[in-house]
């Protein structure tokens, strides 16, 4: 079990990489041949980099859209992120400082998590606007987190694993060394889901994290008859034709 | 029009959500294009056998040539925040007006053929898993009827919390159905004319000059002046560049001779062009960069044959979008005009300012008896700016209203500024077989309208857009209003300036 998990972490840890990697070179490479930022918008660099970060942690274009479903993937999202920074100690020895402070919260940050999973999943079968733009892969994803966030904190509360083991088994993992895994169940299909989501991120829509900071709408600067803004294509096409 | 159902309007301040009518406007459709309109522009004549082959190739030039596309096909999460924000899905109820399902139509083929989930569900029939669908004619039919559906507004760009825009992916699939011989009659005829004879309408040049020498003779009578409407003027400071609809269409007209009154006032010397007697730039709509450059290349050319220091746009908005936001791409650099000024102006920036200055004088009792409120065109507010400050698209035209008429009143703020409706005809739908389409998708405007209309007392709307002012002459009365309803910013302008001795 052991090897498999290892041989399962390594796999998931090289498809994340790799396929964000090309997603986000992908996304980066590919021309924005127009100025099409959604105006009223920043005409400044320090502007765009306060709009990206309002997005980003504040949500603030779907507080503008929508206020529970704001409230919802508030709650997901800030549980998600206390939770994943709970999870740092796993990942190293000595602890950081920040991440000691963390640890307190993490069962409330996972039951927000799971509250704000069941609560965006339950629009998915009761408003007739998104069952109708719901695919099943929609509903997979979030019971794939739901999945997570329940094993997790079952973990927690219920039936605790040997968390030392666990520790040894990750740092073990990212020195090459192989240490031994616990095999309670719910450890196992915790690990095992979390790794299923690392490798389905870069092939489905949770490439929404890295992508919004690619959205030419959000973060192009509201100047384009100060500075000519020219692709390298559209530079060609130029070049040939006059 | 005895098959138009108006819709009934209700209270703007309650934002009604209709539920969904799977359907309900599965049938409204422009006419395709004839091949005698989609071979000059170098699109394909007719659908071909291997279309499908064809628009996948499109599609994926399309996807490395655009960001935009590339990144709202990826990022949607489908979480229905666009859901309820476009005005054809409150006017219509067809889930496929929501802009999600919009782009659906489109991510679904590109999940199909372009992703590597779908590509490996779909060859084994599960594609349906990741929302990834077989590139059928049902499928391409829908596209064109529904990508036909959107006015390129960008108000659910707002409302996105990725900036997701489905303007950008209705232009992609315009583009692609253009390259398979799927092209919008209206659209690509309209592109045409500019091309062949200069402006949208088809005015070859001569009318064009008469039509400008009868509008000197009207504005002397009315006022004494001699106010000019100057045309291919060499070494004037300014080149006017305006919709063609402003040559004739009411209101249009009234604004333009409202434009030329500033100018004359103002002591600028200006000239319009029949090489660029068209600010409107079609290539916009139907997503073609080629088409869209080509067009704004006239306006450079005239700008120079001409000598002129500044370019200035009259009242439209997805032109002035072309011009603000891609002007100084397609066409520029304008190192040849005067660097005193932005490359190009709105005419409301130059109004604005010589108010402001006090280089000409308004006397609010030329509108006497108006209650004036304002129209923001989607372009002007959602993908374009005036002045030098965010926002100026909202401020610049109400400080120009407000210093023409005596009472200026806002609609519900859901429903302006950047949140504002469009009137239901843009985006190249302002044709005749999508009136049902256009008269639906006034309804979030209308009700607006209504509720100021009725608790405030306003008796005209003001719009600074060609599209708009023909979109609501058109519907107003079909909505039990009066067509002259709709004016011109600078018909109030025209109605309050001071001519002659203002010094």
């Amino acid at each position: 079990m052991t090897t498999l998990f290892a041989i399962l972490f390594y796999t998931a840890f090289a498809v994340l990489l790799a396929g964000l990697g090309f997603k986000i070179a992908q996304f980066a490479r590919t021309p924005a041949p127009l100025k099409i930022p959604t105006t009223p918008g920043p005409i400044t660099t320090p502007g765009i980099a306060f709009r990206l970060g309002r997005e980003a942690v504040l949500f603030e274009s779907l507080f503008k859209s929508n206020k529970p479903l704001w409230i919802f993937a508030i709650i997901f999202h800030f549980g998600l992120f206390v939770v994943l920074a709970r999870h740092l100690r796993y990942f190293q020895e000595p602890v950081w400082f920040w991440v000691g402070l963390v640890q307190p919260f993490g069962l409330y940050a996972g039951l927000a998590m799971v509250a704000g999973l069941g609560l965006l999943l339950l629009r998915r079968f009761v408003i007739d606007r998104v069952v109708y733009v719901t695919s099943p892969s929609d509903i997979l994803m979030l019971l794939l987190l739901l999945g997570i966030g329940i094993t997790g904190l079952g973990m927690t509360t219920l039936a605790h694993t040997d968390i030392i083991a666990v520790k040894a088994f990750f740092l073990g993992l990212m020195r090459f060394s192989i240490q031994p895994l616990p095999t309670d169940p719910a450890l196992l299909v915790h690990l095992a889901l979390v790794a299923v989501l690392m490798i389905v991120f870069p092939f489905s829509k949770l490439l929404h994290a890295p992508g919004l900071f690619f959205s030419p709408t959000r973060n192009q600067k509201d100047d384009p008859r100060e500075r000519r803004h020219l692709s390298d294509w559209a530079a060609k096409l130029e070049a040939g034709r006059n | 029009m005895a098959d138009i159902d108006v819709p009934v309007l209700g209270d703007p301040a309650e934002r009604e959500i209709p539920a969904i009518h799977p359907g309900a406007m599965a049938g409204s459709k422009p006419y395709v294009a004839q091949a005698v309109h989609q071979e000059p522009l170098g699109f394909a004549g007719e659908l071909p056998e291997d279309w499908q082959a064809k628009a996948l190739g499109r599609m994926g030039d399309l996807l490395g040539r655009y960001r935009s596309l590339q990144v709202f096909m990826d990022i949607c999460v489908k979480c229905g925040a666009c859901t309820d924000k476009c005005h054809y899905f409150i006017g219509t109820g067809d889930p496929k007006n929501m802009p999600v399902a919009r782009q659906d139509l489109f991510r679904s083929v590109y999940r199909r053929y372009f992703t590597p989930a779908g590509r490996a569900l779909g060859a084994i029939g599960l594609g349906s898993l990741v929302g990834a669908k077989e590139f059928t004619r049902e499928l391409l039919d829908e596209w064109f009827n529904y990508f036909h559906q959107c006015s390129q507004c960008r108000r659910c760009s707002v409302f996105c919390p990725y900036g997701i825009d489905t303007a950008e992916v209705s232009m992609a699939a315009r583009d692609v159905m253009n390259h398979i011989g799927m092209g919008h009659k209206y659209a690509n005829e309209i592109i045409g004319k500019v091309h062949k004879i200069g402006n949208n309408l088809g005015l070859p040049a001569p009318a064009l000059l008469d039509t400008l020498e009868g509008l000197e003779e009207d504005v002397k009578d009315e006022t004494g002046q001699d106010v000019k409407f100057p045309i291919d003027v060499e070494g004037a400071e300014v080149l006017l560049v305006t919709p063609s609809a402003d040559f004739f269409a009411e209101p249009h007209v009234l604004g333009l001779i409202g434009y030329a009154k500033v100018f004359h006032a103002a002591g600028i010397s200006w000239t319009l062009s029949t090489k660029a007697s068209e600010a409107g730039n079609f290539g916009m709509f139907i997503g073609n960069y080629e088409q869209m450059r080509k067009i704004s290349m006239r306006i450079r050319e005239a700008a120079q044959e001409l000598k002129v220091k500044r370019i200035v746009f009259g009242e439209c908005g997805h032109a002035w979008r072309v011009a603000y936001s891609f002007l100084n791409t397609l066409a520029g650099p304008w190192d040849f005009l005067d660097p005193r000024y932005p490359v190009p102006q709105h005419i409301l920036e130059v109004t604005d300012g010589l108010i402001k200055k006090g280089g000409i004088k308004l006397d609010k009792s030329g509108n006497d008896g108006m209650v004036l409120t304002v129209h923001d065109s989607c372009n002007v507010a959602r993908a374009s700016r005036m002045g030098d400050c965010p926002g100026g698209q909202f401020t610049i035209p109400r400080d120009v209203i407000k210093a023409s008429v005596p009472k200026f009143v806002d609609m519900h703020p859901d429903t302006t500024h950047e949140k504002t409706f469009c009137c239901g005809g843009g985006g190249g739908l302002l044709t005749d077989e999508l009136l049902d389409l256009r008269v639906k998708g006034a309804k979030p405007r209308m009700e607006a309208l209504k509720d100021v209309i009725d608790r405030e007392g306003v008796t005209h709307m003001a719009a600074m857009c060609a599209i708009c002012k023909a979109q609501f002459t058109k519907i107003l009365p079909i909505y039990g209003y009066d067509r002259e309803m709709v004016v011109s910013v600078h018909q109030l302008v025209s109605n309050s300036i001071l001519l002659g001795n203002n010094d």
